[in-house]
């Protein structure tokens, strides 16, 4: 091996021209958002990275299953169909009250709300990066996820899909300090701004005057405006209101109801008028004004 | 046999990639190690003609892929850290792994704070402690890694 003849440029032209690229790179991407299509590409060629990474947990996972005590098994059975029980009788009133409000929306000659396609993915990767809250599913470009879409689980609201490769998708979360999301109070219909803390467990509504009629307790849901987002998810549920006088707007911060920290099966939504217009899946299918909601 | 020597460092830093995104219980994420910036530091020291600033930048890019930050962040702070490695491995190989360990840490000190730096430019992000754990254990890590690596080169004779 040469240690004293180096081939090649020398270290600290090489520093330099790293440095020089990496730098141009920053700012081609972020600035001016120039590697939107080349990510896509670039996400699909590292994703067996990502399925190997995976492969551990997923074992896990099995030999778990494999090993559940009949008795365990039996337990949740009885559980999850009690669970069905009483998500039925819900539904069922559900269709009822669905009914009648098509009927008074008919009356009232305003457009009727639509089923819209649904489809469930599974966690891959929740990103370690400590700056950004970032989750990797495994649904890509080849089931006609497209950038924008909306993401929930169970309970609430997770976040809107950033970057699509062929198998996987990227999902910003609700809580990262670059997202903000519309909402209003379930209560009164005020609306807010919800934008993300860093932490998983909080997030802030911002720019909100000291007189407006918030309390602990109020639940958040998505109202729809931005055309992100469905209309009537929720997102949030408040948890301090201080009205600080000397400050210009009342600080707020609200936990997210979705399970930020312990996703497994997220949903992905297509909003009707996104149904046909998915085909190029590109941001011109992103930004396309739905046909809104109401 | 130019060919089995890259087979064999390339494998070694894809497997610092997986590591390295993982996915891992929540509490123990903040403390998980910069696996490739150990394999990378290694590489550095033991072959530093093959193994420089070119290749810390290529990880680097593989990282802001694999993790969403903006490309560019990770391989600007991975090529400075490595190149104040290639810069004194003649001094640094000299030490005792220990002393190495600390060197290590040092470097993953100045590796964090730099993409935190650039993270903050990019977005309004604000320090916590938390994001130095990780410093910590690349420096526990470190023995261990340079143990297993060194074996690995010298079964296969990668030069």
């Amino acid at each position: 091996m040469q240690t004293i003849f180096t081939r090649g440029p020398s270290l600290n032209n090489r520093l330099s021209l790293a440095l020089v690229m990496s730098i141009a790179l920053i700012i081609v991407d972020h600035k001016f958002d120039g590697f939107s299509t080349t990510r896509g590409y670039l996400n699909s060629l590292m994703s067996p990275l990502q399925y190997v990474a995976n492969l551990p947990g997923e074992m896990l996972n099995w030999s778990a299953e494999r090993v559940t005590s009949q008795q365990q098994l039996i337990a949740e059975n009885e559980y999850l169909n009690n669970q069905l029980l009483l998500a039925n009788e819900q539904l069922q009133r559900f269709q009822l009250l669905k009914n009648e409000n098509d009927q008074l929306r008919a009356l009232l000659a305003a457009p009727l709300r639509q089923e819209m396609r649904k489809t469930v993915a599974e966690l891959m990767a929740v990103d370690n990066n400590p700056f950004s809250h970032q989750i990797v599913i495994n649904k890509g470009n080849s089931d006609d996820v497209y950038v924008s879409q909306s993401v929930l689980d169970d309970k609430g609201v997770v976040g809107q899909v950033i970057e699509v490769g062929s198998t996987t998708s990227r999902v910003l979360l609700i809580t990262d300090v670059t997202h903000a999301i519309p909402v209003r109070s379930q209560r009164n219909s005020i609306r807010f701004i919800v934008t993300g803390s860093g932490t998983l467990d909080e997030v802030y509504l911002e720019h909100v005057a000291h007189s407006v009629d918030i309390k602990v307790g109020d639940i958040l849901v998505t109202s729809g405006l931005g055309n992100v987002f469905p209309e009537g998810y929720p997102v949030a549920q408040v948890t301090s209101v201080v009205r600080d006088e000397s400050r210009p707007f009342a600080s707020i911060s609200a936990q997210p109801l979705a399970k930020l920290d312990r996703l497994k099966h997220l949903m992905l939504l297509w909003p009707e008028a996104e149904a046909e217009t998915t085909e190029g899946s590109d941001d011109s299918t992103a930004i396309t004004v739905r046909r809104d909601n109401d | 046999m130019i060919n089995r020597h890259i087979g064999i460092i390339s494998v070694s830093l894809v497997i610092a990639l997986v590591l390295q995104i993982m996915p891992m219980p929540i509490q123990a994420d903040v403390y998980r190690p910069d696996w490739v910036l150990l394999v990378l530091a290694y590489w550095t020291m033991a072959l530093p003609n093959r193994v420089n600033v070119g290749v810390a930048f290529i990880c680097g890019l593989a990282m802001d892929i694999l993790l969403g930050t903006a490309l560019g962040v990770h391989s600007f702070a991975l090529s400075i850290a490595i190149y104040v490695l290639a810069a004194n491995y003649q001094r640094l190989r000299n030490y005792s792994v220990w002393q190495q360990a600390i060197v290590i840490a040092l470097l993953g000190a100045l590796y964090h704070l730099v993409l935190f730096w650039l993270q903050h430019l990019l977005t309004s992000i604000y320090f916590q402690f938390d994001y130095l754990w990780p410093v910590l254990t690349s420096m526990l890590i470190w023995p261990w890694a340079f143990w297993l690596l060194r074996r690995t080169r010298r079964r296969f004779k990668v030069s």
